[in-house]
C-alpha cells in the first residue's frame, strides 16, 4: 500500500515564531450563489458550519468554511473525507448552478504560530495584520511574496496559510527565512 | 503606488495585489461588425487627461474584475464598481461631480485617443 | 590637527575603544563614533579623491548629505561600496577603504586632471570624444571608466541577508528632532496610530546639539532633558512605535511611504537582517525632516578643513573631536556664530569670525563679541590656502573683487551659507515648493500638498522642513500641523541670512573657476555661469550639461547655490528658475534591501511537480517552463546530454517511457451554458464532444491569434476538462475568468484551475499497454479505452483518470492521479515498466518526438503572430460556429489571404541540424542592405528516429512548394540547402499511436 504524501511532509521550522506545513488537509471549492437559501443549508448540514460572510471563517469540529469570493467557498476537513463530501454537497445540490470539487492536493498548508506570527505575515504580504484589522476567524486572501496565498487568523497567534502545492517549498522557505532568529520585528 | 477598493473583497488592496485591465466599458465588436468598428473595439483606447475610468482585477486576492474611476492627474480615485455593468452607476457619476464638478460623463464618452478632458 | 579632545561628546562612550583599518593603516575609535568622526579623531583629513579633477577632499558635513568622504567597507561577501562616513556606524574590526583613486590616496596620478581643468568644464564630456569613431572602444572609454566612477563593485555574492516589512499607520512621521517629536506626542495623545522615523541611532536632532549652546529651553527643560522626557512618553503609547536607524527614504502615491531600516550595519556580527525596508501606507505623513547647510561658493573651497560650520559643531559636541585647533568662521547668517561659541568653549582658537553682512548684531554675535572673539563683518573669503589640508585664508570685502585685506593662519573654515529646508520627501510625490525672498530658502507650498487616494493633502511638512528655524516656532509648527497645541520653546533671538551666492560678490573667472558647488561631481561656479554663457536656460537641462547635483548626493549641498548661480547669470530671480526634480530614495538604499527575501533559492518562486523530488535524485538536468522546473533529460553516468536524450526518444519509440507531465494546465469548466462558453473559448466546436472523449482544441487572442492549444476532454453533459500548456495555465484561466466575469456575466458557467490537485504522467511507448496491466485495474485495452477517449477507475491502487491522447505519435496514456499519490504512482510505473525496459524522459526527448509528427509546440511555431491558418490548422477551426474568439479577426483581408508565410516541413540535403532561428533566404536585398528573407525554421532538431535533421518551419506559400529546395542562412555566412516536406515526417499515417 502506497501512502498519500502532502507536499512537504509536515516539515517545520522554529524560530521567533514557528512555521509547520500542516500535512495531508482536505479542501473543497464551492463555487455557487452564496446567498442561495438552499445551498447554505446543504453546506451546514454537511459540514456543520455556516455560510461564512465575507472574508470570514466558520468552524464547527474539524471542518472550516471559508469565504474566498462572493461566489466561491473554501471548505477544509479532513483529508480523507473530501470525497465523501464533495458527494454529498454535489447530491444536496444537484439542479443547483454549482461547482464543487476536491482541490486537497492543489494545496500546501501551513501554519505560522507563535507571539511574532503577525509580524512574519507582514515581512511578506502587503496587508494589515493588526488585530484591529485581522482578528480571529478572519481571512485575507493576498500574496506572500511572490505567490498568492490566503492568510486565515485560525487561533490567537495562529495565521493559517493555504497556497498552491507547487510553490510550497518556495513558501516553506520564505516563511523559514522571516521567522530567522535576529529578525524579530516587535511591530505587532 | 496605488491602493484601490475592492468591492468584492471589501479590503483596501495594495497595488501588487492587483492587475490592470486598462480602459472600462469599452462595448464589443465582433463577427458582423465591420473593420473600422472592429479595430475602434480592439485597438482605440481614450487617454484622458484626467477623470478616467478603468477595469482591475484583484489577481492576488479574490481573482475578482472590477471597474475604478480615477483620476490620471492626481490620482484620486472617485469609486470602485462592479464589473457588471456597461456604464459607471449614478453614485460614482455623483462623487466624481462632487470633486469636479464640471465634469459630464458625455466628456469621457466623446475622447478620443490622446484628447484632453 | 584634527584630533578628540580630552573631555565632551555627548554620543560616545570612551571606556569602549573600537579598532578599525583605514587603508591598511591600523586606527582606533570609541563607541558611538561615526567612521568619519572617528577618522578625524585619528587625523586622517584626506577622506577621497573627487570624482573628475581627482582633487583631495575631506569630510564636509557631518549627515547624510556629504558629498566627499564615501568609502568602502568590509570585504568579501560583506564589502560595501560608497558608504558616506558621517551617516556609517563604526564598529570593532571595520575594514575601510577610501576611494576614487590610483595608485594612492596620498598620491593620485588622476590629479593631473585638476590641472587641465580649464579644459574640463561643463559640457567636456559632450563635446570631446566625439570623433574618430574608433576610439570610443579602445582609447576614450577605458580611459574614462578607469579614471571616473566612485566605489567598485563587490565581486563576492553578498553574505547579508535582507528583509521587507508592510506596516499601516494614520500618521507616519519622518525625523526625529524636536519637531517630529511633537508631532508624534500630538498625534499619539490624539490616539492615532503613529510611526516615527529617525536615520539616525538618536532621537533630538539638531535641537540636541544646539542647546549646548544656545541653551534652548523647551516645556521648562534644558532641550535635551525635554528630548529624553518626550522618547520615554512616546515609548509608553502602545500606538506609537519609533524605529531608529530608520530613514524614511520616499514618498509615493496614496501614501505609501519606503523606511529604510539600517538594522545591523553598526552590528554586523549580530543575527539577523542587515537593512529592513519598511513599506508603509499611511493616512497622513509629516516630514519632520530638518534642513541641510549650505557652503559658500568661495575660492578653493573644497580643500580638506573647510566644512560646513553645523558639522565642525556636531563632531565638537556629539564626538569631542575638533577638526582643527584654529578655527575660522565664515557666515552670512547667525548661526554659524553658535560653532565659534562652541569651539570657544572647549578652549580652541577662533581667531575670527567672517561675516558678509555689513553689521551682525543678534544675541549670538553679540555673545561671540563678548566673549572677546573678532568679528569682521561685510566681509568673505578670497580663497584658501593649502592642498590636502587649510593652512590659512585670505580675508576681502565681501562687496569687492577679491582684493585680499588680510590673511590668517588657521586649519579649519567652518562656513554657513545659510540653512535650507529639506523639501525631498515634500516633493517626491508631488509637493510643489515656494521661495521665501527673507528667508532666502524654498519651502514647502502648503496649498500645493501632495494628495492621497481620496484626492486631499496627505502630507504636511513641519519643523525646520517647513522653513522654522527658530526652537518655539518648530515645536508651534509641529503641533498646529496636527491640530494640537505645543508645549514653549525658548531661545536666543536671529536676525536674518544675507544671500550670498558668491564670495566675493564681484569675483572675477579666477576666483569663480575655483569656487565649488557641487563637490560630489566637481562643479564650480564657473561652470554654471558658462552653461548659462552658451544659452542654457532650464535649469534641468543645466543640470544635465554640467552634472551639477547628478552624483550620488543628488545635490543635497549644491542645488540652492547652482540655481541661484544660474538665476544670477541668466538675470532671472531664483523662483524663475525653479528647482530640478527631487527623487527618492532621499539617500542611495542598498539593492539588498530592495530585493528584500528575494535572493538565492527563493530569488523567484520555482514550481515543483510532485515528482520533483525524484528527478533531482536521478540526475535531471533542469530546464525552466514558466516557474516550473521540468527535467530537460535524466543523465546517465558518462552520458553527454544529447547522447540522454537520444536514447530517451529512442526507448520511448521502441520500449516505453515515461513523462512527469503534471505541469500541464487542467482548468474545470461546468455549467448549463459550458457548452455554449467552451464554443466562444476553442475554435473547435467543443460543444458536441462526446462525453468520455477528448479533442485537440486550439484557443485564440481577440486579435486572431493563436494563444493556447491543448486537449480537452467532457467529463459530463456540463463538464469539460480543458488541457493548457505548461506555461499557460494561469493565463488562460484568467482569460477565461475575464470573459465570464466582464463579458458574458450572465451566462451560467463556473471555472476551477485544479492544474495542481493532479499528478499527470504519461505512458508512452508500444508497450505501454503492457505496463499498465501489469499494474492491473482499469481496461485499458484498445477496445475499452479507444484513442482520444478517456475513462476513470483504478490503476493499480491509484484512483486515475487515463486518457488516451499522444504527444510523440506513440500509443500513450495520460493518466491523472491526485497530487499526493503521484509520487507513489510514478514509482509504481517505473517498478511496473523494468521489465518492459521503460525509462523516464525529459522535455527534449518530447520535444523531438512531436517534431518529428509534426506537433506544433506554442511558443516555438507560434510567436504571437501566427494564426492556426500559418500552421495548417484549419481542421480545429470550426465553419458552423457564427462566433468564436479570434474569429473576427481572422476575416481581415490580411489574414484570410494565404499569401503568408506558412508551415512545413524541412530536409535538410545533407542531413545536418538547421540552426535555431535560421532564416530562409530569398533573392535581392531590402532597403537597409540585407538580404532578403522568404521564411524561417520554428523547430530544428537532430532526429534520433530517423538518423538526421528534421525541422519545421514558416516558408511563403510554403504548402505549395512541396519538393523545392531552399536556402537557409547559417551563422558564418554559409547556406544551408533544404527540401520542403511534409511536416509530419514519421509515421504519417497515425497507425502507431491509433492501437
Amino acid at each position: 500500500m502506497y501512502s498519500a504524501v502532502s507536499a512537504l511532509n509536515g516539515v517545520s521550522n522554529v524560530g521567533f515564531a514557528t512555521v509547520t506545513e500542516m500535512g495531508l488537509c482536505g479542501m473543497i471549492t464551492l463555487r455557487g450563489d452564496l446567498a442561495d437559501a438552499k445551498l447554505a443549508k446543504v453546506i451546514t448540514s454537511a459540514t456543520g458550519a455556516d455560510v461564512p460572510a465575507q472574508r470570514r471563517v466558520t468552524t464547527s469540529g474539524d471542518h472550516a468554511v471559508a469565504w474566498m469570493s462572493p461566489d466561491e467557498l473554501l471548505i477544509m476537513l479532513p483529508h480523507d473525507a473530501a470525497d465523501a463530501m464533495v458527494a454529498t454537497l454535489t447530491e444536496g445540490l444537484s439542479g443547483q448552478h454549482v461547482l464543487v470539487v476536491n482541490v486537497s492536493d492543489a494545496r500546501g498548508v501551513f501554519t505560522l504560530s507563535g507571539d511574532g506570527a503577525r509580524d512574519v505575515a507582514a515581512k511578506l504580504a502587503p496587508v494589515d495584520f493588526a488585530t484591529d484589522a485581522f482578528d480571529i476567524n478572519d481571512i485575507r486572501r493576498s500574496r506572500l511574496a511572490q505567490v498568492p496565498a490566503a492568510f486565515w487568523m485560525s487561533a490567537p497567534d495562529t495565521i493559517t496559510i493555504v497556497a498552491f502545492r507547487s510553490v510550497a517549498q518556495y513558501v516553506f522557505d520564505v516563511l523559514s527565512k522571516a521567522v530567522a532568529q535576529g529578525s524579530e520585528v516587535g511591530f505587532h | 503606488m496605488l491602493i484601490l477598493n475592492c468591492p468584492y473583497c471589501g479590503v483596501s488592496a495594495d497595488e501588487t495585489e492587483l492587475t490592470a485591465g486598462g480602459e472600462a466599458h469599452l462595448t464589443l465588436a465582433t463577427v458582423g461588425d465591420d473593420d473600422a468598428a472592429f479595430e475602434a473595439y480592439l485597438f482605440m483606447r481614450k487617454n484622458p487627461r484626467g477623470v478616467h475610468f478603468e477595469r482591475w482585477r484583484h489577481a492576488n486576492g479574490c481573482g475578482k474584475w472590477f471597474h475604478a474611476a480615477r483620476c490620471t492627474m492626481t490620482l484620486e480615485v472617485f469609486g470602485t464598481y462592479s464589473a457588471q455593468t456597461s456604464e459607471p452607476p449614478q453614485e460614482i457619476i455623483d462623487s466624481i461631480k462632487a470633486r469636479r464638478p464640471d465634469w459630464a460623463l458625455s466628456d469621457w464618452m466623446g475622447t478620443g485617443k490622446g484628447d484632453a478632458v | 590637527m584634527s584630533m578628540r579632545l580630552e573631555t565632551g561628546g555627548r554620543l560616545i562612550n570612551r571606556g569602549t575603544k573600537t579598532r578599525f583599518t583605514f587603508n591598511g593603516t591600523d586606527m582606533h575609535g570609541v563607541e558611538g563614533d561615526t567612521l568619519a568622526s572617528a577618522l578625524l579623531a585619528n587625523d586622517q583629513m584626506l577622506m577621497g579623491r573627487s570624482f573628475k579633477y581627482h582633487r583631495p577632499r575631506g569630510v564636509v558635513a557631518s549627515g547624510g548629505e556629504e558629498p566627499n568622504a564615501l568609502m568602502g567597507t568590509g570585504k568579501g561577501g560583506a564589502f560595501e561600496p560608497n558608504q558616506r562616513a558621517t551617516t556609517t556606524a563604526l564598529y570593532n574590526g571595520m575594514m575601510v577603504h577610501s576611494q576614487n583613486h590610483w595608485p594612492s590616496l596620498d598620491h593620485d596620478i588622476g590629479a593631473v586632471n585638476d590641472k587641465l581643468s580649464k579644459f574640463l568644464g561643463a559640457g567636456f564630456y559632450y563635446k570631446t570624444f566625439i570623433n574618430p569613431r574608433f576610439a570610443w572602444k579602445h582609447l576614450f572609454e577605458p580611459v574614462i571608466r578607469q579614471s571616473a566612477g566612485l566605489g567598485k563593485a563587490p565581486v563576492e555574492r553578498d553574505t547579508d541577508t535582507y528583509e521587507h516589512f508592510y506596516a499601516f499607520c494614520d500618521v507616519l512621521i519622518v525625523g526625529g528632532g524636536i519637531a517630529g517629536l511633537m508631532a508624534a506626542l500630538t498625534a499619539g495623545k490624539a490616539g492615532d496610530k503613529v510611526i516615527l522615523l529617525e536615520q539616525t541611532a538618536h532621537m533630538g536632532g539638531r535641537a540636541a546639539v544646539d542647546h549646548v549652546v544656545d541653551g534652548a529651553v523647551i516645556d521648562g527643560m534644558e532641550a535635551d532633558d525635554w528630548i529624553n522626557a518626550t522618547v520615554a512618553t512616546l515609548n509608553d503609547m502602545p500606538n506609537v512605535t519609533i524605529r531608529t536607524r530608520t530613514q524614511g527614504s520616499g514618498i509615493y502615491d496614496h501614501g505609501y511611504a519606503l523606511g529604510y531600516e539600517q538594522c545591523s550595519d553598526h552590528a554586523p556580527e549580530a543575527k539577523g537582517p542587515r537593512h529592513r525596508l519598511w513599506r508603509i501606507r499611511a493616512g497622513r505623513i509629516i516630514t519632520a525632516t530638518g534642513a541641510i547647510e549650505r557652503p559658500i561658493p568661495f575660492a578653493q573651497n573644497d580643500v580638506p578643513g573647510v566644512m560646513l560650520a553645523g558639522a565642525v559643531r556636531d563632531y565638537l559636541v556629539n564626538y569631542g573631536v575638533v577638526v582643527g585647533g584654529r578655527t575660522v568662521v565664515v557666515t552670512n547668517n547667525d548661526d554659524a556664530y553658535r560653532t565659534a561659541i562652541a569651539l570657544h568653549n572647549a578652549g580652541q582658537k577662533v581667531p575670527a569670525i567672517v561675516d558678509t553682512r555689513l553689521n551682525p548684531q543678534g544675541d549670538l554675535p553679540n555673545q561671540a563679541r563678548a566673549l572677546g572673539l573678532t568679528v569682521l563683518a561685510g566681509s568673505g573669503l578670497a580663497g584658501v590656502d593649502g592642498g590636502k589640508r587649510v593652512s590659512a585664508v585670505h580675508v576681502c570685502d565681501q562687496s569687492g573683487t577679491g582684493d585680499v585685506t588680510a590673511t590668517i593662519p588657521c586649519d579649519c573654515v567652518a562656513m554657513s551659507g545659510g540653512w535650507s529646508p529639506v523639501v525631498h520627501l515634500w516633493s517626491h510625490c508631488g509637493g510643489k515648493l515656494t521661495w521665501d525672498e527673507d528667508a532666502v530658502m524654498f519651502r514647502p507650498d502648503a496649498t500645493r500638498a501632495p494628495t492621497g487616494a481620496d484626492g486631499l493633502a496627505n502630507v504636511i511638512a513641519v519643523g525646520s522642513a517647513n522653513g522654522h528655524l527658530t526652537t518655539a516656532d518648530v515645536l508651534h509648527d509641529a503641533a498646529g500641523a496636527l491640530g494640537g497645541k505645543a508645549v514653549a520653546g525658548d531661545t536666543v533671538t536671529e536676525e536674518p541670512v544675507d544671500p550670498c551666492w558668491m564670495m566675493p560678490a564681484n569675483a572675477p573667472y579666477k576666483l569663480q573657476s575655483k569656487a565649488w558647488l557641487d563637490f560630489q561631481n566637481d562643479v564650480k561656479v564657473s561652470d554654471v555661469r558658462q552653461a548659462a554663457q552658451e544659452g542654457y536656460e532650464s535649469v534641468e537641462h543645466t543640470k544635465r550639461y554640467t552634472t551639477l547635483g547628478m552624483a550620488t548626493d543628488q545635490g543635497k549641498l549644491s542645488n540652492i547655490n547652482g540655481l541661484a548661480t544660474l538665476a544670477e547669470k541668466l538675470g532671472k530671480s531664483i523662483p524663475d528658475v525653479g528647482t530640478t526634480t527631487f527623487r527618492p530614495p532621499y539617500t542611495p538604499i542598498s539593492m539588498g534591501a530592495i530585493a528584500g527575501e528575494a535572493a538565492g533559492d527563493v530569488f523567484q518562486p520555482l514550481r515543483r511537480t510532485p515528482i520533483h523530488g525524484w528527478h533531482v535524485d536521478n540526475g535531471a538536468d533542469f530546464e525552466p517552463v514558466g516557474y516550473w522546473r521540468r527535467p530537460y533529460t535524466f543523465l546517465r553516468a558518462g552520458e553527454t546530454t544529447e547522447q540522454a536524450v537520444h536514447r530517451e526518444v529512442l526507448n520511448t519509440r521502441t520500449n516505453v517511457g515515461l513523462l512527469d507531465a503534471s505541469t500541464l494546465g487542467k482548468i474545470i469548466v461546468k455549467g448549463p451554458d459550458a457548452g455554449k462558453f467552451m464554443d466562444m473559448m476553442y475554435t473547435n466546436m467543443m460543444s458536441t464532444l462526446k462525453i468520455g472523449r477528448c479533442r485537440y482544441g486550439l484557443m485564440c487572442s481577440e486579435n486572431g491569434f493563436l494563444s493556447d492549444d491543448g486537449v480537452v476532454a467532457r467529463l459530463d453533459d456540463d463538464t469539460w476538462l480543458c488541457h493548457t500548456t505548461s506555461g499557460g495555465a494561469d493565463r488562460i484561466h484568467a482569460h477565461m475568468e475575464e470573459w465570464l466575469q466582464t463579458e458574458w456575466w450572465d451566462w451560467k458557467v463556473f471555472t476551477a484551475n485544479l492544474t495542481e490537485q493532479y499528478a499527470q504522467i504519461a505512458v508512452v511507448g508500444p508497450k505501454a499497454r503492457k505496463v499498465l496491466e501489469t499494474l492491473g485495474g482499469m481496461d485499458v485495452s484498445a477496445e475499452a479505452l479507444p484513442f482520444m477517449a478517456f475513462a476513470e477507475g483504478k490503476i493499480g491502487e491509484f484512483d486515475a483518470r487515463a486518457f488516451r491522447i499522444s504527444f510523440s505519435g506513440e500509443l500513450s496514456y495520460e493518466i491523472a492521479v491526485p497530487a499526493s499519490q503521484g509520487r507513489a504512482f510514478w514509482d509504481a510505473l517505473l517498478a511496473a515498466g523494468a521489465e518492459h525496459g521503460m525509462m523516464p524522459y525529459g522535455t527534449e526527448a518530447l520535444h523531438i518526438m512531436r517534431a518529428e509528427k509534426g506537433f506544433i509546440m506554442i511558443g516555438d511555431e507560434t510567436d504571437g503572430t501566427i494564426i492556426p491558418q500559418d500552421l495548417g490548422l484549419h481542421w480545429a477551426i470550426s465553419k458552423k460556429k457564427t462566433d468564436f474568439i479570434g474569429k473576427r479577426a481572422q476575416e481581415r483581408s490580411f489574414m484570410a489571404n494565404t499569401d503568408r508565410w506558412q508551415l512545413v516541413g524541412f530536409e535538410t540535403l545533407d542531413g545536418s541540424v538547421i540552426p535555431d532561428g535560421a532564416l530562409v533566404l530569398a533573392a535581392g536585398k531590402n532597403a537597409n542592405g540585407q538580404t532578403n528573407t522568404q521564411g524561417r525554421v520554428t523547430s530544428t532538431y537532430h532526429s534520433p528516429t530517423l538518423g538526421r535533421g528534421i525541422a519545421m518551419g514558416l516558408l511563403h506559400n510554403g504548402p505549395d512548394r512541396m519538393g523545392e529546395v531552399v536556402e537557409f542562412g547559417d551563422i558564418d555566412g554559409g547556406v544551408i540547402a533544404a527540401r520542403v516536406v511534409d511536416v509530419v515526417q514519421y509515421d504519417k499515417d497515425g497507425e502507431k499511436q491509433n492501437v
